[in-house]
Order: C-alpha cells, then structure tokens, then sequence
C-alpha cells in the first residue's frame, strides 16, 4: 500500500507531548521555566554587575532605568543579585528532587518487591524518618553542619524522600503480581531485568509527576532556610536576599517583594508543569 | 471481632516500635553531630579539668549507647531533663509557650474547616465552572506562594498602614479581663492575631479545600448517589443527605493528623510575628544549640505525628465499617 495512506505511528513521547501542549499553564509555566534557567545560566552575560558589586553611594535605592530592581543596604545591583541567586535557588531544587528521586524510587521499590521482612524494616524506617517535623528537622541538622550548598541540598533531599517511596511501593506491589511480569519470571527474565525494565518502566509516569512537584517542594523549603538566615550567601540565594531585605522593610520594601516574585513564579510554575504532566501522562485519560 | 483485636494490637505494637526509632533518631542527631554540648557549657578559658569535670557531671564521659539508654529511661518517666542554656526544666520551657501556639492553631483550624467544607462541596458540585477554577487557581497559589513572603507582604502593606494592626507580640503589657474587662482583651488580641491568622489559613486552606473537593467528587459519581437521583429526589437532599454526610468521612480521620499540626508552633510565622510559642522557642534552642530542648522537640513533635496517624486509623475503623482488617 502507499505509505501516504497509512495513518503516522505516534510514539509515547510524542502522544504524551501532545496531550502536555493543551495545558495552556503548564505550557506558560514550562515557557516561565525555560526563561528562568537561561537567565541562571547566562548570569554572567546577562547581569549588569557582578552579584558582590558595592556602590555605596547608591544604597537602597528604588527601581529605575539604571538598577530595575533597585538597589539593596549596601548599594548591590537587585537585579544582578537575583539572577545570580537564581543559581542557588533553581540548582538546589533540582539537586534535592534528585536526591530525593533516588532514595525514594530505590527504597520503595525495593520494599514493594521482595515484600516480607525487607518491606517491614524498610517502611517503618520510612516511617520514622516521615513523622519528623520536616522544618524543624532541617533547622536541626543545618544549624550543625558547615554551610555550604551542597549541605543544604543533600539535607533537603534526604527528608523529603518517604511519600515517593511509599507511592513507589505502592505501584510495586500491585504490578509484580501483574501476568506480564509472571510471564516474563517464566521465561527466565532476572530480577535485574524485571525490576527496571517491566515494573520501573511502568512507573515511571506518577514518579516524574512527584518529582516536578518535589522541585517546588525543594525551592520553597531552601528559600526558607535561607530566610532564617541559614542559607549560602555567596552567591546570595533568594531566601538570602529576601532576608538581607527584612530590617529595610519599611523604607526599601522593593529587596524582600522582588526575590519574593521569583520564588513564587518558580514554585508556581513547577506545580503547573507537574500538573500538566499529570493530565498528560495518565493513561485513562483519553484525549 | 477478633480481627479488629488483632489489628488494633498489631497496630499498636507498630506504633511503639516507630517511637523507639524516633528516640534514637532525635537522640543521634544531636550527639553525632560536630561540636560538643561541655564547650557550650563552659567557656573559651576552661581548662581541660574543668571540663573533665563538666563531662564527668552531665555523664558526657560515657559511651553514646549509655547516653542514650539514660536519657530514654529519664524521657520514659517524663524528665526531659534541663536546658543547658537557662537550667529551666525542659518541659516547664515548652508548656509556657505551648498556649499561645495552641491559641493560634487552634483558631486558625476552626476558621479553616469552616471556609474548606462549604467551598470544596460548592466546588465539586459546580465541578469546571468558573467558582471551580477560581477555586482550583487558588489552590496553586497557596501551594506556591512562600508563606514568609506572604506574610513580610501584608506586614508592610497591610499592618504599617493601620495602626489597629499590631505586628508583634500576642497581646498588650497589662490588658488582662480583670484591668479591662472583656470586650477590651477581645479587641486587644484581635489586634495581634489578625495578620498571623490570615498567614496561616491562607497558605493551609487549600490542602485541606482541594481535599474535601476530591472526596465530594468520589462520593457524587457513587452508585448510590445516582439511584437517590434516578429515583427523583430533590437534588437539595440529594446533596445534603446522601452526598454530604459520606464525604466528611475522610476528613473525621483527618483529625487525627490534625493532632500534631495543632501542638506545632511555626519556626517562620512566630519568629516574623513575635508571637510567643513553642516555634519560637524551637527556634532559639536551635541557634542556641540547647541540646535537651532541640530533642525534646524532635522527640515530641515526630512521637506526635505517630501518635496522630494512630489516631487517624482508630477514627476510620469507627467511622467506616467497610475498612478492612490487615
């Protein structure tokens, strides 16, 4: 037959794609997304100053031409400072979703799929490390260890893994006893090869969906460490700014509103994007 | 019958082996971390003797297991021991703070069920008209939106503006019901609690909205609901009867996990604020390093989230008889 005839095969990728491009937010928030990271990246291209850039006789100053988000305490150029921030900000939520990612997606898979006293132990060390009081836990653990950045995103990852786990476990159990994964255990497939490549594999669509999630999840905890005062300051992330701002409040409200938009906008973003992943990702829907 | 002796048993001893994990955990985090609690304690010029002596005292000398096989048979009794920084008793310290966190919480849950039932009903009812989204808009914007921000915001463009709004602290020097009378406490504390209230319930009213919706949904596109409506009732009592009443199941066992929300104080609310509660103090532990109080409030706060999922199970079994046992 002509092949102009025959209807196009459309990949996964591409259905999946094609469902994300109807979500008009999410497609916004994935434009907001794309902007924000070049920007990040092209900092030192982008930004008039550099971010410790002082000029003193220009302190606090409020937006204009010359410095469009204005000037802080020491005469820094806002909008530098932001976008140099947007480095810390931006990275650690995707550095702490990725750790998180790992240590859920291993610990939960590995309960779900043996099951018995390996799923026992694991759950109620998931558990334990869930009922903590997150924000607290964190101020606990940051405020003993040297800061840096990398301190902040590995403690940030490593409590916010247990929901992802359980979700991951949750899919495990139910697919293993699945026939398809009977099937291939019959022919001889190794539980390598079953765990990632027919269990993983079909996983895939809720922990993606998490892990946008996570990333907002990631960027609001980090700014509000920061916001404490127990975030990196150099370069100054966006909890930083907003703090270094908070004794100026009444005269230069401009340095906590401005880094207060970026972290919303991002956050908000990645919920978008997450959702609009849901939709698209989901096989019952029909569209 | 048995069954459920059996699940509420096994349920149980569940929950003490978490509590025991907690401790260690709380207990760990604090000695296995650099620094040491007899620096604190004494200062730049002690010499090794003197804290020798301070180690000795305080049982810092002996291996962590010992440690911690001491400190959990004091905490089992109720001794949280002594803050290393002000020598108060450590739960004294927390039961000071603790009404002012519960007085917050408290009205900020009661005003949030209040708001969340009646919109996430409407919403689901009127599921993709325009209240919906409006509703669902919102429910990204509180997700989203950093509570300190949010509350830096209205600190400068609400409560500087209005000299009603007081921005700090929890109530007037010597405005008591027996000075003023009771209309002038009620005025004075409104005064306080109006900015962190709209805070608090702004950032957690959509959770909760977002969920009654869903179980609205779940309960309207039940078999049963369609029958109430297939054999003519008023859509009125439809609602209110049928739908209405199997729907706030879900949020009866949410009040469970309600139980340790309303014992924890906010590190970032009372410290913008002022407001005088267990976060605040949380807070100052942590920048003090005050040992015994950091792990008395792991120790507490996570002992309460177990305790509060108990609960929320217990609830359940007696809310919905359909809840399997295993």
């Amino acid at each position: 037959m002509d092949a102009r005839l025959m209807p196009k095969e459309e990949t996964y990728a591409q259905m999946v794609w094609r469902r994300f491009r109807h979500h008009k937010l999410a497609m916004i928030s994935l434009g907001v997304l794309i902007v924000l990271y070049s920007m990040a990246i092209l900092a030192p291209w982008v930004t008039p100053y550099h971010y410790d850039h002082m000029d003193f006789d220009k302190i606090s100053q409020p937006p204009s031409l010359e410095h469009w988000f204005g000037t802080d305490r020491i005469g820094a150029d806002l909008f530098s400072r932001v976008i140099w921030g947007s480095r810390i900000s931006l990275s650690v939520g995707f550095a702490a979703a990725g750790i998180a990612l790992v240590l859920g997606t291993v610990i939960g898979a590995i309960s779900g799929y043996y099951g018995g006293v390996i799923d026992d132990i694991l759950m109620r060390f998931t558990e334990i490390v869930a009922s903590f009081p997150t924000m607290f836990l964190l101020l606990t653990v940051i405020a003993v260890l040297p800061r840096s950045v990398m301190n902040i995103m590995i403690v940030i990852g490593a409590t916010s893994w247990p929901g992802l786990a359980r979700l991951v476990r949750g899919q495990f159990l139910s697919l293993r006893e699945q026939d398809y994964v009977e099937a291939a255990r019959a022919i001889g497939a190794t539980n390598t090869r079953i765990v990632f490549k027919h269990i993983l594999l079909n996983t895939m669509a809720p922990i993606i969906v998490n892990a946008s999630l996570r990333i907002g999840g990631a960027i609001l905890t980090e700014s509000g460490l920061s916001f404490l005062g127990l975030g990196v300051t150099t370069p100054p992330s966006w909890g930083t700014i907003l703090n270094g701002g908070r004794p100026l409040l009444r005269s230069a409200p401009w340095i906590t509103t401005i880094p207060g938009i970026f972290i919303f906008v991002t956050v908000l973003a990645f919920n978008y994007v997450g959702d609009g992943l849901r939709d698209a990702l989901d096989p019952r829907a029909t569209k | 019958m048995l069954y459920l002796l059996g699940y509420i048993a096994r349920r149980f001893s569940q929950m003490l082996i978490l509590l025991v994990g907690i401790s260690i955990v709380s207990f760990a985090i604090m000695h296995i971390a650099p620094g040491n609690p007899v620096d604190l304690m004494t200062d730049r010029l002690a010499t090794a003797e003197e804290k020798a002596r301070i180690a000795t005292l305080y049982g810092f000398d002996q291996p962590i297991p010992v440690q911690y096989i001491r400190w959990a048979s004091q905490v089992i009794q109720g001794n949280f021991g002594r803050s290393f920084v002000t020598g108060e008793k450590v739960l004294d310290m927390i039961a000071a703070r603790l009404p002012a966190t519960l007085f917050l919480n408290f009205l900020t849950l009661i005003i949030i069920y209040a708001l969340s039932i009646p919109i996430g009903i409407i919403s689901a009812i009127k599921q993709y008209s325009w209240f919906d989204h409006v509703v669902t808009f919102y429910a990204f914007l509180g997700q989203s939106m950093p509570q300190f921000w949010l509350a830096l915001l209205l600190l400068f463009y609400v409560g500087l503006r209005f000299p009603f709004i007081q921005t700090a602290g929890m109530s007037s020097y010597g405005v008591t019901v027996a000075t003023e009378g009771l209309w002038a406490v009620l005025v004075d504390r409104s005064r306080y609690l109006i900015l962190p209230l709209t805070v608090v319930t702004f950032s957690n009213l959509a959770s909760i909205t977002r969920y009654m919706r869903a179980s609205m949904l779940d309960v309207i596109n039940q078999d049963y609901v369609r029958t109430a409506k297939a054999k003519g009732l008023a859509p009125k009592i439809v609602i209110l009867k049928h739908a209405f009443r199997n729907a706030l199941l879900p949020l009866v066992t949410m009040m469970g996990f309600e139980l340790p929300i309303l014992f924890s104080g906010s590190v970032i609310i009372e410290t913008i604020f002022a407001w005088p509660g267990v976060g605040l103090l949380s807070w100052n532990a942590v920048m003090q390093r005050d040992y015994q109080v950091i792990m008395a409030f792991n120790l507490l706060g996570a002992s309460m989230m177990v305790l509060g999922s108990f609960l929320a199970d217990m609830l359940y079994l007696v809310v919905d008889p359909r809840i399997k046992y295993n």
